[in-house]
């Protein structure tokens, strides 16, 4: 087996990072007491401010005042870490958590399909760029050797167990994970690297140091097996952001909108799904949520598409009061089917597809401005048709001449010069659905040359009433 | 300077001579299903990937006649007919008597700017077969937005319009006027081509 280990050095930071659309602000996380507010990390931008994890914010707040802070939360590392293992759960059935601010994959079965690893490494640090997380990723044959040559480590990948003996020796003592204290005593022994250590005799060491140090260099070399739980991915997808001021402009909230978007389309590829329905909450100071729904015809998890349905639903939104947090949440996951498409298809490259089209044109106009025409089965015109309904079970009479264009509504014919070209044509029907209709149909030529088809209600007087153009 | 030579490579590198049929060959024929319309039209149908205008002095003179032949091959090959802002309602009963397959007809319910918005859309998608509009007060800005969208997507794009439009220049590959009584068409411009100046006869349609 090979696993491949990727280590978050920051994720707490990048957590907030991401939510934020001006990266080169210079932003601090702190955390304590308030007394004493200390600085848990700080971007590159407030590293070059002077500021380093560890001050106290009044010492930082000496040194400069232009950095903006936020709140340290742990359990938010827990989240963005649980977020990151349903991304990587779509490149292998086993991913653990079993550390810290790492994740753990196991990549010998999947490497047939996204292989060969440089590939597969290039695609993993490509994804990772885009969604915001900084990264450092290893490969080698057992998971604890891949966590441990991470921490000394950025793209090494060792693929056999010679290899990995070799490199493991060279590795320095404070890098191996061992306890702090056992750490510190071998290298008061005057040891230095993993060699060093692995040729003492064995029973001096077990002698001399806990059971967990010979534990822990044996499953780091592969003699133990580590017993992993692995990740399974939650069954829908339910995410926040919360603004860092009150927003009141739905221009405001498509950055955030574009984040969560990002997000869900990660989250669905993973479990190979897609979403047909999914809710944005728009929560406010004081009252209930606005709530905007997406709603699509099929399943689909493209991002930009989804972000694109999601805008045009945006841009009809008036937002009530002030916005403080946006949430996504979709719970209606059916599986995921490609569009088909012809090997041979004689339209340009860049067409897209009519499902596509079909949101896009829906999301903008609204959901009822696109239908389509079905015919039913009935003798009056304003029964023939349906919208958007599958044809009814009935025989069409297509037999009699009918015109192109039917008007919403019928009104009286106003025009001179008529000259009948056929009729009359009785259409009698709907006397047992209220709609009864007694009416004789004719045919008409307009001075213009047009051909209108009117009618007469049978016994009631002879003027034409307009239905239909030829 | 009257003497002077002038070489007609240099005027041809400077563009002040103007070459006729400069441009690409046709994509593909797409017959109007009318033989004598096709007759005098350069292309031999619809000019493909392009905008087509159709100048009507009343809806309902006739338009569909023109145009169901085509719509009914197209849905037919199972290509994707939409009509954006229709002035009414298609009667399913004579659009299938025509031959139109009315599963691949969608209509787009969108008035003014939406609707030029939606008719692009469709336009420059590739996804339709062909897109039938009924821009109203579209300009010349308009019509060129949908000529470049039509050859963008390569879709037969129809503009119906009012006749009273027929002054005005227009960036439609295509122009034709019909007349209802006697029925008839008269082609305004075509590009690739001179305009046949005799009226086209449609064909009895009664």
């Amino acid at each position: 087996m090979l696993w491949a280990c990727i280590l978050l050095p920051q994720l707490a930071l990048d957590g907030v990072m991401r939510q934020r659309d001006d990266a080169a602000q210079p932003l601090a996380l702190v955390s304590g007491p308030t007394q004493r507010r200390v600085l848990q990390a700080v971007n590159p931008a407030a590293r070059a401010l002077g500021l380093r994890p560890g001050q106290s914010l009044t010492a930082a707040g000496l040194l400069n005042k232009d950095f903006a802070t936020a709140e340290y939360e742990p359990d938010q590392i827990e989240h963005w870490q649980q977020f990151l293992a349903a991304w990587a759960y779509r490149f292998s059935s086993q991913v653990s958590l079993h550390y810290p601010r790492v994740l753990l994959l196991e990549v010998q079965s999947t490497l047939g399909l996204f292989g060969p690893w440089p590939a597969f490494e290039a695609r993993l640090r490509a994804e990772l760029t885009e969604l915001g997380f900084s990264h450092r990723i290893t490969l080698a044959p057992n998971p604890v050797a891949a966590r441990m040559l991470a921490n000394a480590y950025d793209g090494l990948a060792v693929d056999d167990e010679a290899a990995l003996l070799g490199t493991l020796r060279r590795l320095p003592i404070d890098r191996l994970g061992l306890p702090e204290e056992n750490a510190l005593a071998l290298k008061r022994m005057g040891l230095r690297q993993l060699g060093q250590v692995l040729g003492l005799p064995r029973a001096q060491l077990a002698r001399r140091f806990p059971a967990t140090v010979l534990n822990h260099l044996d499953t780091l070399l592969g003699q133990r097996r580590l017993a992993l739980e692995f990740f399974n991915p939650p069954d829908f997808f339910d995410q926040r952001i919360e603004l860092n001021f009150d927003v009141e402009s739905h221009q405001a909230l498509l950055f955030p909108l574009r984040r969560l978007i990002s997000d869900l389309a990660a989250y669905l590829a993973g479990r190979d799904a897609g979403v047909q329905r999914f809710t944005l909450h728009l929560q406010h100071a004081v009252g209930e949520d606005t709530l905007v729904k997406v709603g699509l015809l099929g399943a689909e998890r493209d991002a930009g598409m989804l972000f694109e349905l999601a805008r045009g639903r945006f841009e009809q939104l008036q937002v009530p009061r002030p916005v403080q947090v946006v949430r996504l949440v979709a719970e209606d996951l059916p599986t995921f089917v490609p569009s088909r498409q012809e090997l041979f298809d004689q339209r340009p490259q860049q067409s897209q597809p009519w499902e596509q089209l079909r949101e896009r044109l829906r999301a903008r106009l609204g959901d009822e401005a696109l239908q389509e025409v079905r015919a039913h089965a009935d003798h009056r015109p304003e029964c023939a048709w349906r919208l958007d309904r599958p044809l009814n079970g009935g025989l069409l009479d297509l037999a009699p001449r009918r015109p192109g264009w039917l008007l919403p509504a019928p009104q009286p014919l106003v025009e001179s010069g008529l000259r009948i070209l056929a009729g009359p044509e009785r259409i009698e029907s709907g006397w047992w659905d209220g709609g009864d209709v007694r009416r004789d149909y004719y045919r008409v030529q307009t001075a213009a040359g047009r051909q209108a088809w009117a009618y007469q209600t049978v016994g009631e007087g002879s003027e034409l009433v307009l239905q239909g153009w030829f | 300077m009257m003497g002077a030579v002038v070489s007609l490579d240099g005027l041809l590198d400077q563009r002040r001579i103007w070459r006729g049929r400069q441009q690409a060959p046709p994509l593909g024929v797409q017959p109007t299903g009318h033989a004598l319309l096709d007759a005098a039209l350069p292309s031999g149908g619809w000019p493909p990937a392009a905008l087509s205008e159709i100048l009507l002095a009343n809806d309902g003179s006739g338009e569909l006649q023109l145009l169901w032949p085509s719509l009914a091959r197209l849905t037919q090959a199972g290509e994707r007919v939409v009509l954006v802002g229709a002035p009414f309602i298609p009667y399913p009963q004579a659009w299938l008597a025509a031959g139109v397959d009315m599963a691949r007809l969608a209509v787009v319910q969108a008035q003014g700017s939406e609707g030029l918005w939606a008719a692009e859309q469709c336009l420059r998608s590739g996804s339709c077969g062909a897109v039938l509009c009924w821009p109203q007060g579209a300009d010349d800005r308009a019509l060129r937005r949908l000529q470049v969208a039509a050859e963008t997507g390569e879709t037969l794009g129809f503009a119906l319009r009012p006749l009273q439009a027929a002054v005005n220049p227009s960036p439609a590959a295509l122009r034709l006027t019909l007349e209802g009584n006697p029925p008839q068409l008269r082609v305004l411009k075509c590009r690739g081509g001179l305009a046949p100046t005799a009226p086209v006869a449609l064909g009895s349609w009664s």
